[in-house]
C-alpha cells in the first residue's frame, strides 16, 4: 500500500520500560542461572514458549466449564452463608455462615478474581468473566489493583526498587533494601497487615509513594482515591452495616451478622496474607538488581519468573484454595494461562528446571509460611556489615540456606 | 424482585459487587445484567442444510420488525462468536433465526444447537422492512437471502387481503430451497402471493439472470411498478441494483422502481499481509498508516492517540482495544486474526492490512 502519512520507526526504546532483547543476554545472570549460556537461555525460551502454545491451542469447553462451575459454587456459598449469617444468633449459624462466607470470599478473591483480572478468562470473550469488567470482593478496586499487579509486579518480579511487591513500601524483605530504624516493626507491621491484608493492599494500590517522589500524577491519584472510596465504602456497607442490620430486623442478630462478617473477612485476609508471602519471600525465591535485566531476552525473563518465585506442595484442594498461586512458577511465567492448567505445566516445568540446572524452590504451606516469616524478622535488623572490598572476593553462595547471603555481584 | 428499584439496590448493597442478575443467574440463565440471552425452545429442519432455531429471549429484547435482523453470540469451545442472522419469524412471534451450515459459525449452529442451549443476543436491528404503506411487491433472493423476506411474507400474506406480493426465489435445487412446501402453501391459500422459483442446478438449470430485464420479464412482467426487495449474495445484489439504476435512467413510464438490499455478508475491509496497513482510531478521530512490524500500541501513540497499556509484551492485557474491522497480526506467532468486536492486545499486534479500532 502506498504509505502517504507518517512513516514510523519502530524499536523506540521506551525509557522505564522493558523490551526484551532478541538475542544475547543481560550483562549479569542472576547467580542461579550464571552457569547458563546465551544459546541455553534462548533455548529454554523457546521451550517455554513451546508450552504455553500448546496449552492455549487446548484451551476450550472444558476449560470454560472449569471456570463457570467455580463461579457457581462461589455465588451458591456466598448466598448460602450471607443468609445463614441473617440467622446467627444462634451459635450453629454464626459459625455456619461464617466459614461459608470465608470460604467464597476466599475463591472469589484467589481461583476467581485474581485470575479474572490476569486475564486468564478473556480468550472465552465472555463479558461476564473479562479481566476488563470484573470487580472483585475486595476492598482494592480491580483497575487500581490490576495497575500495581499485572503491570508492575509481573513485569518488574522481585528487581529491588521496580516491583514494589518486594515489601509493599511497608517491610523489609530484601537484603538490598537499605535498613533503617523503622524496619525494626518488621514483624509487627507485618501482623497487623495480617488480618487488614485487603486494607493494606488497598492503601498499597495507591502508589503514595510513587506519587511523593513525583512519578505518579496528582490527578491519577485523586482518581485512584476517589474509585478505592467508593469501592471501600460499598464493602464496609455490604460486611457491616447492610448484612448486620437485614440480620437485626430478621431475627434479632444484628451482633453476631456484624461479628461473622468481620471474622470472614479475618479468614479470608489471613489466608491471602500467608499464600501470597508463600510467593517470593520463603527460602529460595531470589531478587534481583536492575543491571540484571538490562538486556534480558525471553529465556532470560522466563528465568528471572522462575527462580524468582516460590510454589506450595499439597493437596488438589490445597491448590484451589490457593487460587493455584501455589503453581506461583507457573503464574508467573504464564500468567495469563487459565489457572486450572497449572498443574500439568508445573510438571514440564519443574522438569525443565532440572535439565538446566536451575532451582525449583517448592514446600509445604507451614514451612513457606515459616520462613517468610523468619525473613520478616531476620531483616527487621540491621545486617551484619561486611568490609566494601571483601564482598565481591566472597564466594558467591547458592541463596537456598536458612540464613541467605545477598548475592549482589556488580 | 429485580424489577423494583428499591429492592434491587437493597439486594444489590447486600451482594456488592455481585449484581442481583449475577446471584438469579444460579437458577435462571438468561439473567444477566451485562449481556441479553435467550434460550433455544425448537429446533426445526429445513433443508439437509439448515435449521431454523427458535429461541426465548430474556428481559431488554425488543419485539422485531419484519425483515430485521440480529447479532447472535453463540459459545464454541467456550469462545463466544457472534454473527448477525436475518429473523424468518413473523412479527409478533417470538424471534427464530434459520441458518445455514456455511461457515464456521453457521455450520457449528446447525450441527449443535440443541433445545435448551443459551444464545446471546443483541437487540433486533436493520431498515430492510415492509413499507408503510400498502403497495404491490416484488421480492427478489437467493439462497438464504430469503430468511428476512420470509419474515416479511409470514407476516403479511395471512394478514392482509389487499397484499400483493411476487417472491422470486432463486436455489440450487428443489432440496435446497428454504420453505419450499410452505412457500407453495402460502401461495395456494392466499391469493395476494405468487412464487416463482427458479432452480439453478435442476434439469436445464441455470443462473437468475439479471444483466437485462429478459429474466425478469419472463418471471414478473409488471416488475416496474413493484416495490422492490432483494437479498441473497453480493454479486446477485449488484447485479439488481445495476439493472434498477439502468431501468431508473431510461426513465421508463411506469417506473417507480424503488430496489431496496440487504447484504448479509459483512463487508469486510480488504487487505492483509505482512506490509502493515492503515489503522484508523475512531473515537480520537486519528488516522496513522502502519508498517507491518510496528504494534498498534505505538502507531497510536505515536499519532497521539490516547492508548491504554501496560507491560507492552503482551502479558498484562492492560492495552485491550476493541477491534472494529480489519485483521491484526500477532507479532509474536504472525498469526493474522481478527473479529468484529475483539478486544485486541494492541501491545502485541499489528496491523494486517486496514484496521479500525474504537479507540
Amino acid at each position: 500500500m502506498t504509505a502517504t502519512a507518517t512513516p514510523l520507526e519502530r524499536t523506540e526504546i521506551r525509557p522505564g520500560r522493558p523490551i526484551l532483547a532478541p538475542k544475547g543476554g543481560p550483562a549479569v545472570r542472576p547467580t542461579a542461572a550464571a552457569h547458563l549460556t546465551d544459546d541455553q537461555v534462548e533455548q529454554l525460551g523457546r521451550e517455554l514458549d513451546a508450552i504455553r502454545d500448546r496449552v492455549i491451542a487446548t484451551r476450550g469447553e472444558k476449560d470454560a466449564r472449569y471456570i463457570r462451575r467455580v463461579i457457581k459454587l462461589q455465588r451458591s456459598l456466598e448466598l448460602a452463608g450471607r443468609i445463614t449469617l441473617l440467622f446467627s444468633k444462634r451459635k450453629a449459624a454464626l459459625v455456619a455462615g461464617t466459614a461459608m462466607i470465608s470460604v467464597a470470599k476466599i475463591i472469589e478473591n484467589m481461583e476467581i478474581g485474581h485470575n479474572v483480572l490476569h486475564g486468564q478468562w478473556d480468550w472465552m470473550r465472555d463479558p461476564d468473566i473479562h479481566s476488563t469488567t470484573w470487580e472483585w470482593d475486595f476492598v482494592s478496586p480491580a483497575a487500581t489493583w490490576k495497575h500495581t499487579h499485572n503491570d508492575l509486579h509481573h513485569t518488574w518480579t522481585n528487581v529491588v526498587g521496580k516491583d514494589k511487591d518486594v515489601g509493599y513500601d511497608l517491610l523489609r524483605m530484601d537484603e538490598d533494601q537499605p535498613w533503617t530504624p523503622r524496619a525494626l516493626g518488621n514483624p509487627l507491621y507485618n501482623l497487623v497487615l495480617m488480618p487488614f491484608f485487603e486494607w493494606g493492599i488497598a492503601i498499597y494500590d495507591l502508589e503514595l509513594e510513587a506519587w511523593r517522589q513525583g512519578d505518579k500524577p496528582t490527578a491519577d491519584l485523586k482518581r485512584d482515591l476517589k474509585l478505592t472510596a467508593k469501592k471501600a465504602l460499598r464493602q464496609f456497607t455490604k460486611d457491616y452495616t447492610a448484612t448486620p442490620l437485614a440480620a437485626q430486623l430478621v431475627s434479632r442478630s444484628g451482633r453476631n451478622a456484624l461479628i461473622g462478617g468481620f471474622a470472614a473477612n479475618c479468614i479470608r485476609n489471613v489466608w491471602a496474607h500467608a499464600v501470597i508471602f508463600c510467593g517470593h519471600f520463603p527460602d529460595g525465591a531470589d531478587t534481583f538488581t536492575e543491571e540484571m535485566i538490562e538486556g534480558e531476552t525471553r529465556g532470560d525473563w522466563y528465568i528471572r519468573q522462575m527462580i524468582g518465585s516460590a510454589n506450595i506442595s499439597g493437596s488438589k484442594l490445597m491448590h484451589f484454595m490457593t487460587g493455584n498461586l501455589s503453581h506461583q512458577i507457573e503464574h508467573h511465567c504464564f500468567p495469563d494461562l487459565p489457572s486450572n492448567r497449572y498443574a500439568e505445566v508445573a510438571v514440564e516445568l519443574r522438569e525443565i528446571c532440572e535439565r538446566y540446572g536451575l532451582p525449583y524452590t517448592t514446600g509445604p504451606l507451614p514451612r513457606q509460611v515459616y520462613q517468610a516469616w523468619a525473613k520478616v524478622c531476620r531483616l527487621a535488623l540491621p545486617p551484619k556489615r561486611l568490609p566494601k572490598q571483601t564482598v565481591n572476593q566472597t564466594p558467591v553462595l547458592p541463596r537456598r540456606g536458612a540464613f541467605p547471603i545477598a548475592a549482589r555481584v556488580l | 424482585m429485580v424489577r423494583i428499584p428499591a429492592l434491587r439496590r437493597m439486594a444489590s448493597l447486600l451482594l456488592t459487587p455481585l449484581e442481583p442478575e449475577d446471584v438469579l443467574s444460579l437458577v435462571n440463565p438468561l439473567s444477566s445484567h451485562r449481556q441479553l440471552r435467550g434460550v433455544v425452545t425448537k429446533v426445526t429442519r429445513e433443508t439437509p442444510e439448515s435449521r431454523t432455531i427458535h429461541f426465548r429471549p430474556g428481559r431488554g429484547w425488543n419485539p422485531h420488525d419484519a425483515g430485521q435482523w440480529a447479532r447472535i453470540g453463540v459459545e464454541i469451545d467456550g469462545v463466544r462468536h457472534w454473527r448477525s442472522y436475518s429473523l424468518s419469524a413473523p412479527a409478533g412471534a417470538d424471534p427464530a433465526i434459520t441458518v445455514t451450515a456455511i461457515g464456521f459459525v453457521s455450520t457449528e449452529l446447525v450441527r449443535r444447537t440443541k433445545v435448551g442451549d443459551i444464545l446471546f443476543l443483541d437487540v433486533p436491528q436493520g431498515d430492510f422492512v415492509l413499507p408503510q404503506h400498502p403497495r404491490p411487491l416484488l421480492m427478489l433472493t437467493a439462497g438464504s437471502g430469503l430468511t428476512p423476506v420470509m419474515s416479511m411474507i409470514r407476516t403479511l400474506v395471512p394478514r392482509r387481503p389487499d397484499a400483493d406480493v411476487v417472491l422470486v426465489h432463486s436455489a440450487r435445487t428443489r432440496d435446497d430451497a428454504l420453505f419450499h412446501d410452505e412457500l407453495l402453501e402460502l401461495a395456494d391459500q392466499f391469493p395476494g402471493l405468487k412464487v416463482v422459483h427458479w432452480f439453478t442446478r435442476e434439469a436445464q438449470g441455470r443462473r437468475l439472470d439479471l444483466t437485462d430485464a429478459t429474466d425478469l420479464e419472463t418471471v414478473c412482467p409488471d416488475w416496474r411498478g413493484r416495490a422492490a426487495y432483494a437479498c441473497g449474495p453480493a454479486d446477485f445484489l449488484d447485479a439488481a441494483t445495476a439493472l434498477w439504476d439502468r431501468a431508473a435512467a431510461e426513465g421508463a413510464a411506469e417506473a417507480t422502481t424503488a430496489l431496496t438490499i440487504e447484504r448479509f455478508a459483512p463487508v469486510l475491509l480488504p487487505g492483509a499481509g505482512g506490509e502493515g496497513g492503515r489503522v484508523t482510531f475512531e473515537k480520537s478521530d486519528k488516522v496513522v498508516d502502519a508498517p507491518g512490524d510496528c504494534t498498534l500500541l505505538d502507531a497510536g501513540e505515536q499519532a497521539g492517540v490516547v492508548m491504554p497499556s501496560g507491560c507492552r509484551m503482551g502479558i498484562c492485557r492492560s492495552c485491550l482495544t476493541p477491534l472494529v474491522a480489519g485483521q491484526v497480526r500477532d507479532l509474536r506467532t504472525g498469526e493474522v486474526h481478527g473479529e468484529e468486536g475483539e478486544l485486541i492486545q494492541t501491545c502485541i499486534n499489528a496491523a494486517a492490512g486496514p484496521v479500525h479500532l474504537d479507540i
